[in-house]
């Protein structure tokens, strides 16, 4: 596959609904935004500021006073409104998101989930992940399936926890899965792996769904 | 009422070992020139409660590369790798929480409160020695109340009492902030006249500053 992101994040595009109130982390998560489907408008937040936030600026439009999550220059829409931090967590903490996306070091089949702190080797912070992945409806981990060959998705995290039972759905190159009471379900899996290679890239025991369908995103 | 003064006299405001609430989210809506005069001045082991260490050379992060902060609380330092340097040879701590709860604890140091309950953090290292409060069959973590003897925030119009409005993303931490410090410090993009900023658009109100510092963008 030449666009591992790409390809993940235009598959977390289709979980999205028009209307829906949005958040996407840095890195991979941002990119969903680019492969919404035809009809999908949905309000973008930045965790800093931004309700109804817009397209990354050219470097022409960029301003020093509008910025998004990442620093980086950002741009509002029309009919957005800037916010404070105090209303922005309000509103992440209050249910007012739809649906999250964040990455993940790792991720188990509880749904706890792991992405802000590697004790002794780095030591970034949490940001806004904490309270995003508490206080969203839906969260989504947007990740590749592992880190190099090593497992992400565990029977037990082993890094310190940004949240516990938080984790709704993931998706990555391989398939798409939820947290159930059970375990985590495999409901797609991409045709170009087999059931054997994602089970082995994967240390959690994968429930298969007797509904498991093909991997579609962006078709 | 609102004093003018020069950035030079307001950086006299802050002492040795003070605790400084600087608002801004990686260096936008930070007070650049009260940053810059500060670390001229070379005021020393501030506790520093800023949501990030910003970029290297870019606002409160020259703060950290001068060695004034003895202590940062923040909520993300990834992007300045200084900051990991000064931790690993033990010239600056790091307690990091989460944004959300950051803010909210300033919120509460500014309006009386006693604290919140909130589940961010339940069942992280977060939670570590606090009390958790289970409502509703809900458990949460009692957060209390962050304030500082000084507070430095921006903001890109600043009349004479003080009222405060602000451009973009830059309203950020700057607004709770106002409300939680002994000495609120603003430093204006531009100083107006009074009446230019209308009343609807006041976010932060006058009575919450005490200082002006003219930014001299205009």
């Amino acid at each position: 596959m030449e666009d591992v992101k790409g390809f993940i994040a235009a598959r977390v595009a289709e979980e999205l609904k028009d209307g829906d109130v949005v958040s996407l982390g840095i890195g991979l998560p941002t990119q969903v935004e680019n492969y919404l489907p035809e009809g999908v408008v949905i309000t973008l937040l930045s965790e800093n500021g931004i309700v109804g936030a817009g397209a990354k600026p050219s470097a022409d439009d960029a301003s020093s006073y509008v910025v998004d999550a990442g620093g980086q220059p950002a741009s509002i829409l029309i009919g957005g409104s800037f916010v404070d931090s105090a209303v922005s967590f309000g509103i992440i903490r209050g249910g007012h998101v739809d649906v999250s996306v964040l990455g993940a070091l790792e991720v188990d089949e509880e749904g706890n989930l792991s992405n802000w702190i590697i004790p002794g080797k780095k030591f970034p912070g949490m940001g806004g992940a904490m309270d995003l992945v508490i206080g969203a409806k839906k969260v989504i981990i947007a990740m590749e399936h592992t880190n190099k060959g090593t497992p992400k998705i565990l029977k037990k995290c082993t890094l310190p926890f940004t949240a516990v039972k938080a984790v709704d759905m993931i998706v990555t190159e391989m398939g798409l899965m939820v947290v159930t009471d059970k375990g985590i379900e495999l409901l797609e899996y991409n045709p170009e792996f087999t059931l054997e290679q994602i089970q082995a890239a994967t240390e959690a025991q994968l429930i298969i769904s007797p509904n498991l369908k093909k991997m579609a995103a962006g078709q | 009422m609102a004093k003018l003064v020069s950035v030079e006299e307001a950086v006299g405001l802050i002492k040795d070992g003070n605790t400084v609430m600087i608002g801004g989210f990686m260096g936008c809506g930070n007070p650049h020139k009260v940053i810059d005069a500060l670390v001229k001045k070379g005021t020393k082991n501030l506790t520093v409660l800023c949501n990030d260490g910003a970029w290297p050379e870019f606002g409160v992060a020259k703060l950290i590369t001068s060695g004034q902060v003895k202590k940062l609380i923040a909520t993300h330092v990834g992007l300045n790798p200084e900051v990991g340097k000064k931790m690993n040879t033990g010239e600056l701590q790091v307690e990091l929480l989460p944004q959300g709860t950051f803010t909210e604890r300033i919120r509460c140091g500014g309006n009386g409160m006693g604290g919140f309950l909130t589940q961010t953090g339940f069942g992280t290292i977060i939670a570590d020695g606090k009390q958790v409060l289970s409502i509703d069959g809900k458990d949460y973590l009692l957060e209390l109340p962050l304030k500082a003897d000084v507070a430095l925030i921006c903001g890109n119009k600043i009349d004479r009492k003080g009222n405060v409005w602000y451009k973009g993303t830059t309203r950020n931490f700057n607004v709770v902030m106002a409300t939680a410090a002994d000495i609120v410090i603003a430093e204006a993009d531009n100083v107006v006249e009074l009446g230019e900023i209308e009343p609807e658009n006041v976010v932060t109100q006058g009575i919450f500053v005490d200082y002006i510092v003219d930014g001299g963008n205009a």
